[in-house]
């Protein structure tokens, strides 16, 4: 009954050369351009497509018609995704190196389950409707469930087949939950089926407004750590005998994880892969080193979150396809086939 | 340990726990469809279930034992069975006691299927039981395609299994927005599992699934026990490993989805089953026969207990499997990882 786990080869970074650095910088700045760009279009398309002249107006000008009620919706939509997207492609970075395991994903390690099953409990066991109320739920969830799937996984030998498999275990079971949840309560199923698929269709100004301080200490937090967590990365002895506090920059990187996935899974419902994907994605062309993972997971995963909810918006027009449902199609098949490869992404 | 030898060079090994078990086993489930078919609106007391099932009732207690209450029970044996059968196989394969179908997906492909004809078609009981076993079918087939790599087996095909359930609960989640309350509320309760309303249109082919299936898993149990002593061994050993895992790997692809068809996706009876079994044979690995009487043994009690705890048919069998398939699956978690195994 052994699991044979896929052998990981782990670099220390290797120091840069100064041109490099500005081509990875000047990456950067691509991404932000791409991000906005994709911001201005997710203003802009949808059932009622606009013109970049009625963007414009319903921006700067708006003088409330009916096209800059429309901007004003999908403007507190856009930025919820962004906001979003950086949170759960930020603390994906985050577990991955932490867990030194390329298939951590806040979705996949149970943590987006753990804050869907305390929320799904705020809203019919306490009455709790309101986004600030329930967040806090969604942080304990999350937590108690990435600390349970954490200690499961085994935290010295996790290997990626162990952690995935207590993260979806524990999701199983929670999801169980939910599921008896919504029978017995139809309320709470009229509203839960939309929640549970995680969309930003119910975004607005107050949602955006209420997780922002959140994802903003959780983001800082995790700029903070990625020197702390490139000498994690290169285990757990030569770590300390690098100076690294390791129990410190665990503890530090479980909180961060955990207010970036708990806030955004409050706001939008549980979404998978978001985190899984980019990581991956940066570090194809980065290298392992988090001081640039890090800043590019923040430009670009919204760029896919906000994608993804362009194309769910795209693709079944006039309705739309929840933004999870969409990453969790393109995410999927790119798991599997990272899976397939012989030597899964080093970290 | 004993073993028969005939003549002809066959020979049957009988362990003596493994038997004792095995026969304790059944006399539970059997005794839990007893009590099962007497519990209800109208009680039955035992000696009168059986006397009924051989055919000397009176008419009214023919109607509810024959009609109403002995199509439940018997669809609640057999899906534990099939389930517990399954999971074994499912386990054995994939060398981990984790890997079973609720992990892997198949139960969400299932519902998937069904989803779509409840959704979709609006289609009566028949066609979501026929959708759910497409569903899984094809859920099964597409794992073992991607997982395939000069070989299947071990950590690939859960983790494979793990991307595609992802996937597919996207897509039910994304159908049961589609619905409209009546529907979805249809919907999940048939997503959690449940044996209430189950008449003979779904006892016989289920019966008849398992009549082949079974057997079949019991000819390529014993070479697949063997394999789990490592490929090289297995080879050495005369054994194809491919052919025996695609064949095993079918079998249960197919019993989960009759399954899945006549109950619902009923949560954790196939990860239970064959680790409780195990431990209570000592045995190994997981076995399909003890497997198999212990899901059938859970699922009865399971709904029995379901009926008593919350009146008939408030909350479905699946949701109290769910419950107590999430705290024993923290327990083995934990165990498991103390012996190294996970």
């Amino acid at each position: 009954m052994l699991v044979d786990s896929p052998q990981e080869q782990r670099d220390a970074p290797a120091p840069a050369p100064p041109a490099r650095h500005a081509m990875r910088a000047l990456g950067l700045l691509l991404g932000a351009v791409l991000l906005l760009a994709l911001a201005v279009a997710s203003i802009a398309v949808g059932a009622k497509q606009l013109s970049l002249d009625q963007v414009w107006h319903g921006l700067f000008s708006s003088t409330g018609n009916y096209n800059d009620v429309v901007v004003d919706q999908r403007l507190w939509r856009t930025l919820l995704g962004l906001l979003a997207g950086a949170a759960l492609g930020l603390s994906g970075a985050v577990l991955q190196a932490l867990t030194r395991n390329p298939l951590a994903d806040p979705g996949l390690l149970g943590i987006n389950a753990g804050a869907s099953a305390a929320v799904v409990t705020a809203m019919t066991f306490f009455g709790v409707t309101s986004l600030s109320g329930y967040v806090w739920f969604a942080f304990a969830g999350a937590a108690v469930v990435g600390a349970v799937v954490y200690l499961l996984g085994g935290t010295r030998s996790a290997t990626p087949v162990r952690l995935a498999l207590a993260g979806t275990a524990v999701s199983a079971a929670l999801y169980g939950y939910v599921q008896s949840v919504m029978i017995m309560d139809n309320a709470a199923l009229g509203k839960l089926r939309f929640w549970t698929v995680g969309s930003l269709v119910s975004a607005d100004r107050s949602t955006f407004t209420q997780v922002l301080p959140f994802i903003a200490v959780g983001t800082v937090l995790a700029l903070l750590l990625a020197r702390p967590l490139n000498a994690l990365a290169m285990g757990d002895d030569t770590a300390r005998a690098l100076g690294a506090h390791l129990n410190r920059t665990r503890t530090l990187s479980m909180v961060s994880a955990t207010l970036l996935c708990g806030a955004a899974t409050a706001a939008c419902g549980p979404i998978a892969f978001v985190g899984l994907m980019v990581p991956h994605v940066i570090r194809s062309f980065t290298g392992p080193d988090m001081r640039w993972i890090l800043p590019y997971a923040t430009v670009l995963s919204p760029v896919l979150l906000v994608g993804s909810d362009i194309i769910g918006r795209l693709v079944a027009r006039p309705g739309e396809l929840q933004v999870g449902i969409v990453t969790a199609v393109i995410g999927g098949p790119v798991f599997i086939f990272l899976v397939r490869r012989r030597r899964m992404a080093q970290l | 340990m004993t073993a028969i030898r005939t003549k002809g060079g066959l020979s049957v090994r009988l362990r003596p726990r493994a038997l004792i078990v095995g026969a304790v086993l059944a006399a539970v489930a059997l005794v839990a469809a007893v009590v099962l078919i007497g519990t209800g609106d109208f009680t039955i007391s035992a000696a009168d279930v059986i006397r009924t099932l051989f055919g000397s009732g009176n008419p009214s207690q023919e109607f509810i034992v024959g009609d109403l209450r002995l199509p439940r029970a018997l669809v609640g044996l057999l899906v534990g069975g099939a389930l517990g059968m399954s999971g074994a196989l499912f386990q054995s394969v994939s060398r981990n006691p984790l890997g079973s179908p609720d992990v892997l997906g198949l139960g969400q492909g299932a519902t998937a299927g069904a989803l779509i004809m409840i959704v979709l078609f609006k289609g009566n009981a028949t066609e979501v039981a026929l959708g759910a076993l497409v569903g899984g079918l094809v859920t099964g087939a597409a794992i073992y395609l991607l997982a395939w790599r000069r070989g299947v087996h071990g950590y690939r095909l859960v983790l494979v299994g793990i991307g595609i359930a992802a996937i597919v609960t996207a897509v039910n989640g994304y159908l049961l927005t589609k619905a409209d309350l009546v529907e979805a509320a249809r919907a999940v309760v048939w997503m959690t599992g449940s044996l209430n309303g189950r008449d003979w249109t779904q006892v016989w082919p289920l019966l008849a699934l398992c009549a082949v299936l079974m057997p079949l898993a019991l000819v390529y149990a014993r070479p697949l026990r063997m394999l789990e002593m490592g490929d090289d061994m297995g080879h050495a050993l005369g054994i194809h490993a491919q052919r025996v895992r695609l064949i095993q790997l079918t079998v249960a692809v197919l019993l989960t989805a009759a399954a899945t068809a006549a109950a619902g996706p009923v949560p954790f009876v196939a990860l239970t089953a064959p680790q409780l079994a195990r431990r209570l044979t000592r045995a190994a690995g997981p076995s399909p026969v003890t497997a198999a009487l212990m899901g059938a043994a859970l699922l009865v009690v399971a709904d029995w207990a379901s009926q008593r705890l919350f009146g008939a048919d408030q909350l479905p069998v699946g949701a109290l499997t769910g419950v107590l398939g999430g705290v024993y699956l923290l327990w083995l978690l934990v165990s498991e990882r103390k012996a190294g195994r996970i």
